[in-house]
């Protein structure tokens, strides 16, 4: 397999997240595959592939979800698996992630969801938390809906809200799954713009999964395509639009690769 | 069928029964760990004390009362034949209070308390709500688990005296309404029998099953796989094993306290 530039691009800045070997199996399957790489601070990766590669799996262990069968997760140098339970919530402390489905505490308003993380590690004032909840509402075009509950948004809504709650503690490690699947035009260059937003005024590293090739291109420092447990290419945008390797032309213009098309 | 299939089978069997009870106590042993560290989230503990205690109490009150007129009905007509029916109420209170008020409010609990439990965290891990939790830095133990399981240690022995309390009333109702017995004497022999010992090992029991119902039904939703189907066999589950526990560990105990 062709990989071009599986060196990362650190820029000399330092290592916010370093994967070392990373293998996970389920069922015989290598779904992560010795995978290899690491993002600088500050910076924003984003991963592409096709559905069911891996990489709701990959992010989870990034941050201490799922813990790999061999290898190794390092955050600001630190390895999730042989933390101390301190140790790790001080890692957590400073991550933000958002779910493919949301996952909002449906016992809870969307006020409460959001505003969970900030009560739980700040003493900020209740209306200062008021504040920071409506502003995080806003930045993904929802004002006003504090008081509803889960169950009575729309799956674009609830990942939305799942998204502010991700950004509401301003933490500095960022992994958004699929943060625009299913939402309109609209909505998904709103998640753009905050995601620039983030970056740019917070310093904020930033890893990303989408199959949404605009927002990649705008948010992205660098682009990695995962396929069969491995990135088969992790270049800046400019050499991944420019890449001729078959699945990255496939992803790019929407249409099965070669080779494929006569299995039909 | 070939014997080695039939060691597969029992083999297979006690591995999973073991494997059960391992997750059982690592999430018991967790919830201690997490009980000494801060932040301490009394609101959740009161929240939750509300739902396994005072949301209790008709059902427990309920049972309890049954209970207790059905002893004393029993025992009234079996005891007139020797002309012993002035020990209704001596066997009313001590029955009642070392042995089927907590194992009743045990498992009434079980029914009631360890299912919704499951319920709620199997929901909870299916739709990666848990996930979040950790990825908030909040160890889901210590927020889900620990106010669940303190709740039920404290709440049961109250829901157990208060069931003490009812069952024994009821016996007297049965008594003198039923068969128009003494009330001084019913309340004599009631009490002159009755040694603080036999009200303390039942509260003792009862806390103990607090701590089975609440384990076992906080695992079986921890731990629950496999969507809305896999919530439904966690709750199911829930209240069977803890039902079963339940009875099994109350036979140890009475040895261990009596
Ligand atoms: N907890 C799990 N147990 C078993 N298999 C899993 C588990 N999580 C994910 N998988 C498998 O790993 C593969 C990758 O899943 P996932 O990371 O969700 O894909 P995607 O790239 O679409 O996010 C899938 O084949 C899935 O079946
Ligand atoms: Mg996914």
């Amino acid at each position: 397999m062709g990989a071009e530039n599986t060196m990362p691009v650190t820029s000399g800045a330092a290592e916010e997240i370093r994967v070392e070997s990373l293998l996970k199996i389920f069922d015989a399957r290598h779904v992560l595959d010795e995978l290899c790489f690491s993002v600088a601070a500050g910076e924003s990766l984003v991963v592409v592939g096709a559905s069911g590669e891996g990489k709701t799996v990959l992010l989870k262990h990034l941050i201490g979800l799922m813990s790999p069968d061999a290898g190794r997760v390092l955050i600001q140098g630190i390895d999730l698996k042989t933390a101390s339970p301190s140790e790790s919530i001080e890692i957590r402390k400073k991550c933000g992630m958002s779910f493919q489905e949301g996952a909002l505490f449906d016992s809870m308003t969307v006020f409460e969801n959001i505003a969970f993380p900030i009560r739980r590690h700040t003493r900020r004032k209740t209306r200062e938390i008021a504040e920071r909840v409506s502003q995080c509402l806003s930045l993904v075009r929802l004002e006003g809906i504090e008081d509803r509950r889960p169950a009575e948004l729309s799956g674009g809504m609830r990942r939305r809200v799942g998204f502010a709650r991700a950004i509401a503690l301003e933490p500095e490690i960022l992994f958004f799954d699929e943060p625009t699947t299913g939402l309109d035009p609209v909505n998904t260059a709103a998640i753009g713009r905050v995601i620039d937003h983030l970056r740019r005024e917070l310093g904020v590293t930033v890893i990303t999964i989408t199959h949404d090739m605009m927002l990649a291109f705008r948010i992205a420092d660098r682009i990695a395509m995962l396929r069969q447990g491995k990135f088969l290419i992790d270049t800046d945008p400019e050499n991944f639009r420019r890449s001729d390797l078959p699945w990255v032309r496939a992803f790019l213009e929407g249409k099965l690769p070669e080779g494929e098309e006569d299995a039909l | 069928m070939n014997p080695i299939r039939w060691l597969e089978i029992i083999g297979t069997f006690a591995l999973e029964a073991f494997e059960e009870l391992g997750r059982f106590f690592v999430l018991l042993f967790q919830a201690a760990y997490w009980l000494f560290r801060p932040p301490w989230d009394v609101r959740e503990w009161f929240r939750q004390m509300v739902r396994v205690g005072w949301d209790s109490i008709p059902v427990i009150f309920l049972t309890c009362l049954f209970t207790g007129m059905v002893l004393a009905l029993q025992t009234y007509q079996g005891f007139q034949r020797f002309h012993a029916e002035g020990f209704v109420g001596s066997v009313v209170a001590l029955s009642l209070t070392r042995e089927l008020a907590p194992v009743l409010t045990g498992l009434m609990a079980a029914g009631r308390v360890g299912s919704a439990m499951a319920a709620e965290l199997g929901t909870m891990r299916v739709t990666e709500q848990i996930d979040a939790l950790y990825t908030m830095a909040t160890p889901p133990v210590q927020y889900l688990v620990v106010p669940r399981v303190l709740a039920s240690i404290l709440m049961l022995p109250l829901l157990t005296l208060i069931g003490d309390g009812i069952g024994i009333v009821g016996g007297w109702m049965v008594a003198a309404g039923l068969f128009h017995a003494n009330t001084f004497t019913y309340w004599e022999k009631t009490f002159q029998y009755l040694e603080i010992n036999d009200i303390t090992s039942g509260l003792i029991k009862a806390a103990f099953f607090g701590m089975i119902l609440a384990g076992t039904g906080c695992a079986k939703g921890y731990f629950t796989t496999g969507g809305a189907e896999g919530v439904g066999r966690s709750t199911t589950a829930a209240v069977v094993t803890g039902s079963l526990y339940i009875l099994l560990s109350d036979f140890f105990l009475t040895k261990v306290l009596f």
